[in-house]
Protein backbone atom coordinates (compact mmCIF):
# COMPACT_ATOMS: atom_id res chain seq x y z
CA UNK A 1 0.00 0.00 0.00
CA UNK A 2 1.29 3.45 -0.92
CA UNK A 3 0.63 6.73 0.79
CA UNK A 4 2.00 10.08 -0.33
CA UNK A 5 3.47 11.98 2.59
CA UNK A 6 5.07 14.89 0.73
CA UNK A 7 3.66 16.26 -2.51
CA UNK A 8 5.61 17.96 -5.25
CA UNK A 9 4.63 21.43 -4.00
CA UNK A 10 5.49 20.69 -0.40
CA UNK A 11 8.78 19.24 -1.61
CA UNK A 12 9.74 22.51 -3.25
CA UNK A 13 8.89 24.47 -0.08
CA UNK A 14 10.92 22.05 2.03
CA UNK A 15 14.06 22.46 -0.10
CA UNK A 16 13.56 26.23 0.02
CA UNK A 17 13.25 26.24 3.81
CA UNK A 18 16.26 23.95 4.35
CA UNK A 19 18.39 26.14 2.08
CA UNK A 20 17.45 29.22 4.09
CA UNK A 21 18.19 27.46 7.37
CA UNK A 22 21.66 26.63 6.08
CA UNK A 23 22.27 30.24 5.02
CA UNK A 24 21.15 31.40 8.47
CA UNK A 25 23.80 29.24 10.19
CA UNK A 26 26.62 29.34 7.65
CA UNK A 27 26.38 32.90 6.23
CA UNK A 28 28.91 33.01 3.35
CA UNK A 29 29.81 29.26 3.41
CA UNK A 30 33.54 30.06 3.32
CA UNK A 31 34.24 27.60 6.15
CA UNK A 32 31.57 25.08 5.15
CA UNK A 33 31.60 21.87 3.12
CA UNK A 34 28.37 20.16 2.09
CA UNK A 35 28.78 16.39 1.89
CA UNK A 36 26.13 14.15 0.29
CA UNK A 37 26.11 10.48 1.27
CA UNK A 38 26.11 7.90 -1.49
CA UNK A 39 23.85 6.92 -3.08
CA UNK A 40 20.66 8.81 -2.13
CA UNK A 41 22.06 11.81 -0.34
CA UNK A 42 24.03 12.96 -3.38
CA UNK A 43 20.91 13.93 -5.31
CA UNK A 44 19.57 15.80 -2.29
CA UNK A 45 22.91 17.56 -1.87
CA UNK A 46 23.00 18.73 -5.48
CA UNK A 47 19.42 20.03 -5.22
CA UNK A 48 20.22 21.99 -2.06
CA UNK A 49 23.42 23.30 -3.61
CA UNK A 50 21.61 24.43 -6.74
CA UNK A 51 19.07 26.33 -4.64
CA UNK A 52 21.77 27.85 -2.40
CA UNK A 53 23.63 29.20 -5.42
CA UNK A 54 20.41 30.70 -6.80
CA UNK A 55 19.65 32.44 -3.52
CA UNK A 56 23.12 33.61 -2.48
CA UNK A 57 24.73 34.01 -5.95
CA UNK A 58 27.78 32.42 -4.30
CA UNK A 59 29.40 30.01 -6.73
CA UNK A 60 32.21 29.03 -4.35
CA UNK A 61 30.24 26.76 -2.05
CA UNK A 62 32.29 23.57 -1.63
CA UNK A 63 30.59 20.20 -1.82
CA UNK A 64 31.57 16.55 -2.07
CA UNK A 65 30.11 13.10 -1.90
CA UNK A 66 31.06 10.36 0.49
CA UNK A 67 30.79 6.60 0.13
CA UNK A 68 30.40 4.75 3.41
CA UNK A 69 30.40 1.14 2.17
CA UNK A 70 33.70 0.19 3.80
CA UNK A 71 32.77 1.86 7.09
CA UNK A 72 29.44 0.11 7.62
CA UNK A 73 28.95 -2.08 10.67
CA UNK A 74 27.03 -4.83 8.89
CA UNK A 75 29.86 -6.21 6.72
CA UNK A 76 29.38 -9.94 6.20
CA UNK A 77 26.03 -9.85 7.98
CA UNK A 78 23.91 -9.15 4.92
CA UNK A 79 22.73 -11.69 2.36
CA UNK A 80 24.02 -9.67 -0.57
CA UNK A 81 26.98 -7.36 -0.19
CA UNK A 82 26.61 -3.68 -0.95
CA UNK A 83 28.52 -2.38 -3.93
CA UNK A 84 30.76 0.55 -3.24
CA UNK A 85 29.93 3.83 -4.99
CA UNK A 86 31.95 6.65 -6.41
CA UNK A 87 33.53 8.91 -3.85
CA UNK A 88 34.25 12.54 -4.60
CA UNK A 89 36.10 14.24 -1.78
CA UNK A 90 38.83 16.40 -3.24
CA UNK A 91 38.80 18.67 -0.23
CA UNK A 92 40.32 18.42 3.19
CA UNK A 93 37.77 18.81 5.94
CA UNK A 94 40.47 19.88 8.42
CA UNK A 95 39.06 22.71 10.55
CA UNK A 96 35.91 23.07 8.39
CA UNK A 97 32.23 22.99 9.25
CA UNK A 98 30.76 19.94 7.53
CA UNK A 99 27.09 19.37 6.80
CA UNK A 100 26.33 15.69 6.14
CA UNK A 101 23.36 15.36 3.83
CA UNK A 102 21.22 12.23 3.46
CA UNK A 103 17.68 11.53 2.33
CA UNK A 104 16.22 9.39 5.11
CA UNK A 105 17.46 9.10 8.69
CA UNK A 106 16.30 5.82 10.18
CA UNK A 107 18.45 3.67 12.49
CA UNK A 108 21.31 6.18 12.47
CA UNK A 109 23.85 3.50 11.53
CA UNK A 110 24.77 5.02 8.17
CA UNK A 111 25.36 8.39 9.80
CA UNK A 112 27.66 6.72 12.35
CA UNK A 113 29.57 5.15 9.42
CA UNK A 114 29.59 8.47 7.57
CA UNK A 115 31.17 10.24 10.54
CA UNK A 116 33.94 7.62 10.61
CA UNK A 117 34.46 7.91 6.87
CA UNK A 118 34.55 11.69 7.14
CA UNK A 119 37.33 11.60 9.74
CA UNK A 120 39.56 9.91 7.12
CA UNK A 121 39.71 13.29 5.40
CA UNK A 122 40.86 15.27 8.43
CA UNK A 123 39.46 16.68 11.65
CA UNK A 124 36.43 18.87 10.98
CA UNK A 125 35.66 21.73 13.35
CA UNK A 126 32.01 20.79 13.49
CA UNK A 127 29.71 18.23 11.87
CA UNK A 128 26.01 18.82 11.28
CA UNK A 129 23.38 16.57 9.80
CA UNK A 130 20.63 17.47 7.36
CA UNK A 131 17.98 14.94 6.32
CA UNK A 132 14.89 15.16 4.20
CA UNK A 133 12.94 12.66 6.29
CA UNK A 134 13.50 11.81 9.93
CA UNK A 135 11.88 8.50 10.94
CA UNK A 136 12.30 9.36 14.56
CA UNK A 137 10.94 6.26 16.31
CA UNK A 138 13.47 3.74 15.05
CA UNK A 139 16.88 5.04 16.07
CA UNK A 140 19.47 2.41 17.09
CA UNK A 141 22.12 4.99 17.95
CA UNK A 142 22.01 8.36 19.70
CA UNK A 143 22.04 10.51 16.56
CA UNK A 144 19.88 13.58 15.93
CA UNK A 145 19.64 15.73 12.81
CA UNK A 146 20.20 19.50 12.85
CA UNK A 147 18.00 20.22 9.83
CA UNK A 148 14.90 18.14 9.03
CA UNK A 149 12.59 18.31 6.02
CA UNK A 150 9.80 16.35 7.62
CA UNK A 151 9.47 14.08 10.62
CA UNK A 152 7.62 10.83 10.07
CA UNK A 153 6.45 8.31 12.64
CA UNK A 154 6.50 4.90 11.02
CA UNK A 155 6.86 1.28 12.00
CA UNK A 156 9.77 -0.96 11.00
CA UNK A 157 7.98 -2.86 8.24
CA UNK A 158 7.14 0.37 6.40
CA UNK A 159 9.49 1.99 3.92
CA UNK A 160 9.94 5.62 3.00
CA UNK A 161 10.77 6.22 -0.66
CA UNK A 162 12.00 9.57 -1.95
CA UNK A 163 11.45 10.15 -5.66
CA UNK A 164 13.51 12.82 -7.43
CA UNK A 165 12.26 14.47 -10.59
CA UNK A 166 15.78 14.62 -12.06
CA UNK A 167 16.04 10.82 -12.15
CA UNK A 168 13.38 10.45 -14.79
CA UNK A 169 11.34 12.90 -16.86
CA UNK A 170 8.03 11.34 -15.86
CA UNK A 171 8.74 11.31 -12.15
CA UNK A 172 7.70 14.20 -9.95
CA UNK A 173 9.40 15.07 -6.68
CA UNK A 174 7.49 13.28 -3.96
CA UNK A 175 7.92 11.18 -0.87
CA UNK A 176 5.80 8.12 -0.27
CA UNK A 177 5.29 5.68 2.55
CA UNK A 178 5.13 2.02 1.53
CA UNK A 179 3.33 -0.40 3.81
CA UNK A 180 4.04 -4.07 3.46
CA UNK A 181 0.96 -6.04 2.44
CA UNK A 182 0.38 -8.51 5.20
CA UNK B 1 26.93 -8.71 -9.96
CA UNK B 2 28.00 -7.78 -6.48
CA UNK B 3 29.47 -11.06 -5.30
CA UNK B 4 32.29 -13.31 -6.52
CA UNK B 5 31.34 -16.68 -7.98
CA UNK B 6 34.15 -18.38 -6.05
CA UNK B 7 34.87 -18.81 -2.33
CA UNK B 8 38.66 -18.94 -2.71
CA UNK B 9 41.08 -17.23 -5.07
CA UNK B 10 43.08 -20.20 -6.35
CA UNK B 11 43.76 -19.12 -9.92
CA UNK B 12 42.46 -16.90 -12.68
CA UNK B 13 41.34 -20.02 -14.54
CA UNK B 14 38.44 -20.52 -12.08
CA UNK B 15 37.21 -16.93 -12.38
CA UNK B 16 34.50 -15.55 -14.67
CA UNK B 17 35.02 -12.33 -16.58
CA UNK B 18 32.38 -10.73 -14.32
CA UNK B 19 34.43 -11.69 -11.25
CA UNK B 20 37.46 -9.90 -12.64
CA UNK B 21 35.40 -6.82 -13.47
CA UNK B 22 33.93 -6.78 -9.97
CA UNK B 23 37.42 -7.00 -8.46
CA UNK B 24 38.55 -4.07 -10.65
CA UNK B 25 35.54 -1.95 -9.72
CA UNK B 26 36.14 -2.61 -6.03
CA UNK B 27 39.87 -1.92 -6.44
CA UNK B 28 39.05 1.50 -7.96
CA UNK B 29 37.44 2.41 -4.64
CA UNK B 30 40.34 1.06 -2.62
CA UNK B 31 42.85 2.91 -4.76
CA UNK B 32 41.07 6.13 -3.83
CA UNK B 33 41.16 5.13 -0.17
CA UNK B 34 44.90 4.41 -0.12
CA UNK B 35 45.49 7.89 -1.53
CA UNK B 36 43.50 9.59 1.23
CA UNK B 37 45.13 11.29 4.24
CA UNK B 38 43.98 8.34 6.39
CA UNK B 39 44.58 5.25 4.30
CA UNK B 40 42.59 2.80 6.33
CA UNK B 41 39.03 1.50 6.58
CA UNK B 42 37.58 -0.56 9.45
CA UNK B 43 35.82 -3.11 7.20
CA UNK B 44 37.63 -6.34 8.15
CA UNK B 45 38.20 -5.56 11.81
CA UNK B 46 36.75 -8.89 12.96
CA UNK B 47 38.65 -11.00 10.41
CA UNK B 48 41.99 -12.69 11.06
CA UNK B 49 44.28 -13.45 8.15
CA UNK B 50 47.38 -15.67 8.16
CA UNK B 51 50.11 -15.09 5.59
CA UNK B 52 51.87 -18.40 4.96
CA UNK B 53 54.97 -18.00 2.87
CA UNK B 54 56.77 -21.25 2.13
CA UNK B 55 58.92 -19.45 -0.42
CA UNK B 56 60.86 -16.20 -0.36
CA UNK B 57 58.99 -13.06 -1.28
CA UNK B 58 59.40 -9.40 -0.50
CA UNK B 59 56.94 -7.38 -2.48
CA UNK B 60 54.01 -9.82 -2.57
CA UNK B 61 54.27 -10.42 1.16
CA UNK B 62 54.54 -6.71 1.96
CA UNK B 63 51.72 -5.91 -0.43
CA UNK B 64 49.38 -8.50 1.10
CA UNK B 65 50.29 -7.46 4.61
CA UNK B 66 49.72 -3.80 3.87
CA UNK B 67 46.42 -4.55 2.14
CA UNK B 68 45.28 -6.54 5.19
CA UNK B 69 46.29 -3.76 7.56
CA UNK B 70 44.59 -1.09 5.45
CA UNK B 71 41.40 -3.14 5.81
CA UNK B 72 41.94 -3.37 9.60
CA UNK B 73 42.21 -7.17 9.62
CA UNK B 74 44.32 -8.89 12.26
CA UNK B 75 47.41 -10.34 10.60
CA UNK B 76 49.78 -13.15 11.51
CA UNK B 77 52.83 -13.99 9.46
CA UNK B 78 54.56 -17.26 8.97
CA UNK B 79 57.59 -18.14 6.94
CA UNK B 80 58.81 -21.67 6.48
CA UNK B 81 62.46 -20.91 7.18
CA UNK B 82 61.72 -20.25 10.86
CA UNK B 83 59.03 -22.86 11.53
CA UNK B 84 58.25 -26.46 12.38
CA UNK B 85 58.07 -27.29 8.68
CA UNK B 86 61.80 -27.79 9.15
CA UNK B 87 60.94 -30.42 11.78
CA UNK B 88 58.86 -32.43 9.32
CA UNK B 89 55.30 -31.18 9.83
CA UNK B 90 52.93 -31.64 6.87
CA UNK B 91 51.24 -28.71 5.11
CA UNK B 92 47.72 -29.65 6.27
CA UNK B 93 48.92 -30.06 9.86
CA UNK B 94 50.70 -26.72 9.81
CA UNK B 95 47.65 -24.94 8.44
CA UNK B 96 45.18 -26.70 10.75
CA UNK B 97 47.28 -25.74 13.75
CA UNK B 98 47.15 -22.14 12.62
CA UNK B 99 43.40 -22.36 11.99
CA UNK B 100 42.87 -23.76 15.50
CA UNK B 101 43.85 -20.28 16.63
CA UNK B 102 40.69 -19.04 14.87
CA UNK B 103 41.98 -17.71 11.58
CA UNK B 104 39.42 -16.88 8.85
CA UNK B 105 41.57 -16.52 5.77
CA UNK B 106 44.89 -17.94 4.61
CA UNK B 107 47.18 -16.32 2.05
CA UNK B 108 49.60 -18.96 0.84
CA UNK B 109 52.70 -19.01 -1.30
CA UNK B 110 54.20 -22.45 -1.87
CA UNK B 111 56.81 -23.92 -4.24
CA UNK B 112 54.50 -26.79 -5.27
CA UNK B 113 51.90 -26.20 -8.01
CA UNK B 114 48.40 -26.90 -6.70
CA UNK B 115 49.25 -26.28 -3.04
CA UNK B 116 46.54 -23.63 -2.70
CA UNK B 117 43.89 -25.82 -4.29
CA UNK B 118 44.94 -28.77 -2.12
CA UNK B 119 44.51 -26.63 0.99
CA UNK B 120 41.13 -25.32 -0.10
CA UNK B 121 39.88 -28.91 -0.24
CA UNK B 122 41.40 -29.97 3.06
CA UNK B 123 41.07 -27.11 5.50
CA UNK B 124 38.20 -24.90 6.60
CA UNK B 125 39.26 -21.38 5.69
CA UNK B 126 39.17 -19.03 2.73
CA UNK B 127 42.35 -19.53 0.68
CA UNK B 128 44.10 -16.87 -1.39
CA UNK B 129 46.82 -18.14 -3.68
CA UNK B 130 49.87 -15.88 -3.58
CA UNK B 131 51.81 -18.05 -6.02
CA UNK B 132 52.05 -21.84 -6.24
CA UNK B 133 55.18 -23.06 -8.02
CA UNK B 134 55.08 -22.41 -11.75
CA UNK B 135 51.27 -22.69 -11.77
CA UNK B 136 49.36 -19.47 -10.97
CA UNK B 137 49.84 -16.12 -9.29
CA UNK B 138 46.33 -14.67 -9.60
CA UNK B 139 46.71 -11.37 -7.74
CA UNK B 140 49.75 -10.46 -9.87
CA UNK B 141 47.77 -11.09 -13.08
CA UNK B 142 44.86 -9.04 -11.73
CA UNK B 143 47.06 -6.09 -10.87
CA UNK B 144 48.80 -6.32 -14.26
CA UNK B 145 45.50 -6.16 -16.14
CA UNK B 146 44.26 -3.47 -13.76
CA UNK B 147 47.36 -1.40 -14.55
CA UNK B 148 46.81 -1.86 -18.30
CA UNK B 149 43.19 -0.79 -17.87
CA UNK B 150 44.34 2.26 -15.95
CA UNK B 151 46.97 3.28 -18.51
CA UNK B 152 45.15 2.40 -21.75
CA UNK B 153 41.57 2.87 -20.43
CA UNK B 154 40.60 -0.71 -21.26
CA UNK B 155 42.05 -4.19 -21.68
CA UNK B 156 39.67 -5.41 -24.36
CA UNK B 157 41.24 -5.45 -27.82
CA UNK B 158 44.75 -4.66 -26.56
CA UNK B 159 47.74 -6.72 -27.65
CA UNK B 160 50.03 -7.91 -24.90
CA UNK B 161 53.29 -9.77 -25.32
CA UNK B 162 54.87 -11.62 -22.41
CA UNK B 163 58.63 -11.73 -22.86
CA UNK B 164 61.16 -14.09 -21.32
CA UNK B 165 61.05 -17.06 -19.00
CA UNK B 166 57.47 -18.18 -19.63
CA UNK B 167 58.31 -21.80 -18.79
CA UNK B 168 59.07 -21.13 -15.13
CA UNK B 169 56.58 -18.33 -14.71
CA UNK B 170 53.32 -18.51 -12.78
CA UNK B 171 52.85 -14.84 -13.64
CA UNK B 172 52.73 -15.72 -17.34
CA UNK B 173 50.04 -18.40 -17.04
CA UNK B 174 47.80 -16.29 -14.80
CA UNK B 175 48.31 -13.30 -17.08
CA UNK B 176 47.37 -15.27 -20.18
CA UNK B 177 44.10 -16.44 -18.56
CA UNK B 178 43.29 -13.01 -17.19
CA UNK B 179 44.01 -11.06 -20.38
CA UNK B 180 42.12 -13.51 -22.55
CA UNK B 181 39.07 -13.44 -20.27
CA UNK B 182 39.08 -9.66 -20.57
CA UNK B 183 39.26 -9.83 -24.37
CA UNK B 184 42.92 -8.98 -24.99
CA UNK B 185 45.19 -10.77 -27.46
CA UNK B 186 48.23 -12.43 -25.94
CA UNK B 187 51.54 -13.56 -27.41
CA UNK B 188 54.77 -14.75 -25.85
CA UNK B 189 58.34 -14.06 -26.88
CA UNK B 190 61.56 -15.75 -25.86
CA UNK B 191 63.96 -18.56 -26.74
CA UNK B 192 62.10 -21.82 -27.52
CA UNK B 193 63.73 -23.50 -24.54
CA UNK B 194 61.92 -21.10 -22.21
CA UNK B 195 58.50 -21.38 -23.89
CA UNK B 196 56.27 -24.32 -22.85
CA UNK B 197 55.32 -26.77 -25.61
CA UNK B 198 51.57 -26.48 -24.99
CA UNK B 199 51.52 -22.70 -25.39
CA UNK B 200 49.67 -22.80 -28.74
CA UNK B 201 46.81 -24.73 -27.17
CA UNK B 202 46.09 -21.63 -25.07
CA UNK B 203 45.61 -19.61 -28.25
CA UNK B 204 48.88 -17.78 -27.73
CA UNK B 205 51.30 -17.04 -30.56
CA UNK B 206 55.03 -17.49 -30.02
CA UNK B 207 57.41 -14.88 -31.43
CA UNK B 208 61.08 -15.75 -31.42
CA UNK B 209 62.01 -12.33 -32.82
CA UNK B 210 61.87 -9.64 -30.13
CA UNK B 211 61.52 -6.71 -32.52
CA UNK B 212 58.58 -8.31 -34.36
CA UNK B 213 56.86 -9.00 -31.08
CA UNK B 214 57.34 -5.43 -29.88
CA UNK B 215 56.06 -4.02 -33.16
CA UNK B 216 52.91 -6.12 -32.80
CA UNK B 217 52.04 -5.28 -29.21
CA UNK B 218 50.56 -2.40 -27.20
CA UNK B 219 51.99 -3.68 -23.94
CA UNK B 220 55.16 -5.65 -23.20
CA UNK B 221 55.21 -7.56 -19.92
CA UNK B 222 58.85 -8.47 -19.32
CA UNK B 223 59.48 -11.40 -17.00
CA UNK B 224 62.47 -12.04 -14.80
CA UNK B 225 64.84 -14.84 -15.70
CA UNK B 226 64.22 -17.19 -12.79
CA UNK B 227 67.68 -18.63 -12.32
CA UNK B 228 66.64 -20.27 -9.05
CA UNK B 229 64.11 -22.47 -10.84
CA UNK B 230 66.38 -23.45 -13.72
CA UNK B 231 68.00 -26.79 -13.05
CA UNK B 232 69.67 -27.07 -16.47
CA UNK B 233 70.97 -24.42 -18.85
CA UNK B 234 68.23 -23.10 -21.10
CA UNK B 235 70.42 -20.55 -22.88
CA UNK B 236 74.18 -20.17 -23.33
CA UNK B 237 74.73 -17.17 -21.03
CA UNK B 238 72.93 -14.27 -19.41
CA UNK B 239 74.95 -11.91 -21.61
CA UNK B 240 73.75 -13.61 -24.75
CA UNK B 241 70.16 -13.69 -23.48
CA UNK B 242 70.22 -10.01 -22.74
CA UNK B 243 71.68 -9.23 -26.18
CA UNK B 244 68.89 -11.11 -27.98
CA UNK B 245 65.89 -10.72 -25.66
CA UNK B 246 66.83 -7.84 -23.37
CA UNK B 247 64.40 -4.94 -23.78
CA UNK B 248 66.08 -1.52 -23.85
CA UNK B 249 65.35 2.07 -24.76
CA UNK B 250 67.13 1.79 -28.10
CA UNK B 251 64.75 -0.93 -29.37
CA UNK B 252 61.71 0.95 -28.10
CA UNK B 253 62.82 4.15 -29.85
CA UNK B 254 63.19 2.23 -33.14
CA UNK B 255 59.52 1.09 -33.06
CA UNK B 256 56.82 2.82 -35.07
CA UNK B 257 54.65 3.30 -31.99
CA UNK B 258 54.81 3.84 -28.28
CA UNK B 259 54.27 0.83 -26.06
CA UNK B 260 53.83 0.31 -22.33
CA UNK B 261 56.45 -1.73 -20.48
CA UNK B 262 55.59 -3.78 -17.41
CA UNK B 263 57.60 -6.01 -15.10
CA UNK B 264 56.31 -8.04 -12.15
CA UNK B 265 59.59 -7.50 -10.26
CA UNK B 266 62.15 -8.03 -8.98
CA UNK B 267 64.07 -6.68 -11.98
CA UNK B 268 67.45 -8.01 -13.00
CA UNK B 269 68.62 -4.65 -14.29
CA UNK B 270 70.64 -5.03 -17.46
CA UNK B 271 69.45 -8.61 -18.10
CA UNK B 272 65.82 -8.68 -19.24
CA UNK B 273 65.28 -4.92 -18.92
CA UNK B 274 67.79 -2.09 -19.26
CA UNK B 275 68.16 0.35 -16.40
CA UNK B 276 67.29 3.51 -18.36
CA UNK B 277 64.09 1.90 -19.65
CA UNK B 278 63.01 0.67 -16.21
CA UNK B 279 63.22 4.26 -14.96
CA UNK B 280 61.58 5.85 -18.03
CA UNK B 281 57.99 6.93 -18.67
CA UNK B 282 57.37 3.84 -20.81
CA UNK B 283 57.53 1.69 -17.70
CA UNK B 284 54.59 1.45 -15.28
CA UNK B 285 56.41 -0.83 -12.86
CA UNK B 286 55.81 1.31 -9.78
CA UNK B 287 52.15 1.84 -10.72
CA UNK B 288 51.85 -1.94 -10.73
CA UNK B 289 53.18 -2.06 -7.17
CA UNK B 290 50.74 0.62 -6.01
CA UNK B 291 47.82 -1.09 -7.74
CA UNK B 292 48.87 -4.37 -6.13
CA UNK B 293 47.76 -3.13 -2.72
CA UNK B 294 44.38 -1.94 -4.06
CA UNK B 295 43.78 -5.21 -5.94
CA UNK B 296 44.66 -7.34 -2.90
CA UNK B 297 42.38 -5.22 -0.72
CA UNK B 298 39.57 -5.79 -3.22
CA UNK B 299 40.16 -9.55 -3.36
CA UNK B 300 40.23 -9.97 0.40
CA UNK B 301 37.26 -7.65 0.90
CA UNK B 302 35.14 -9.57 -1.60
CA UNK B 303 36.18 -13.00 -0.28
CA UNK B 304 35.65 -11.97 3.35
CA UNK B 305 32.16 -10.82 2.38
CA UNK B 306 31.37 -14.44 1.60
CA UNK B 307 32.33 -15.65 5.08
CA UNK B 308 28.84 -15.75 6.50
CA UNK B 309 28.63 -14.79 10.12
Amino acid sequence: MEKQIVSSNQFEIMIERLAHQLIENHSDFSETILVGLQPRGVEFNSRILERLIEITKNKNIVSGSLDITFFRDDFGRRDTPIEAQELDMNVSVEGKKVVLIDDVLFTGRSIRAAMDALMSFGRPKQVELMVLIDRRLKRHLPIQPNYVGKTVDSIFSERVVVKWKSENEEVKDEIILLKSEE
Amino acid sequence: MSELSVNHLLGIKNLQREDIELIFKTADNFKRIINQPIKKVPTLRDITIANLFFENSTRTKLSFELAEKRLSADVINFSSSSSSVKKGETLVDTVNNILAMKVDMVVIRHPNPGAAEFLSRNVKATIVNAGDGAHEHPTQALLDSFSIRERLSQVKGKKVVIIGDVLHSRVALSNIHCLQKLGAEVAVCGPSTLIPKFINSLGVHHYSDLKKALNWCDVANVLRIQLERQDVNYFPSLREYSMVYGVNKEILDSLEKEIVVMHPGPINRGVELSSDLADSDFAIILDQVENGVAIRMAVMYLLAGKLKK
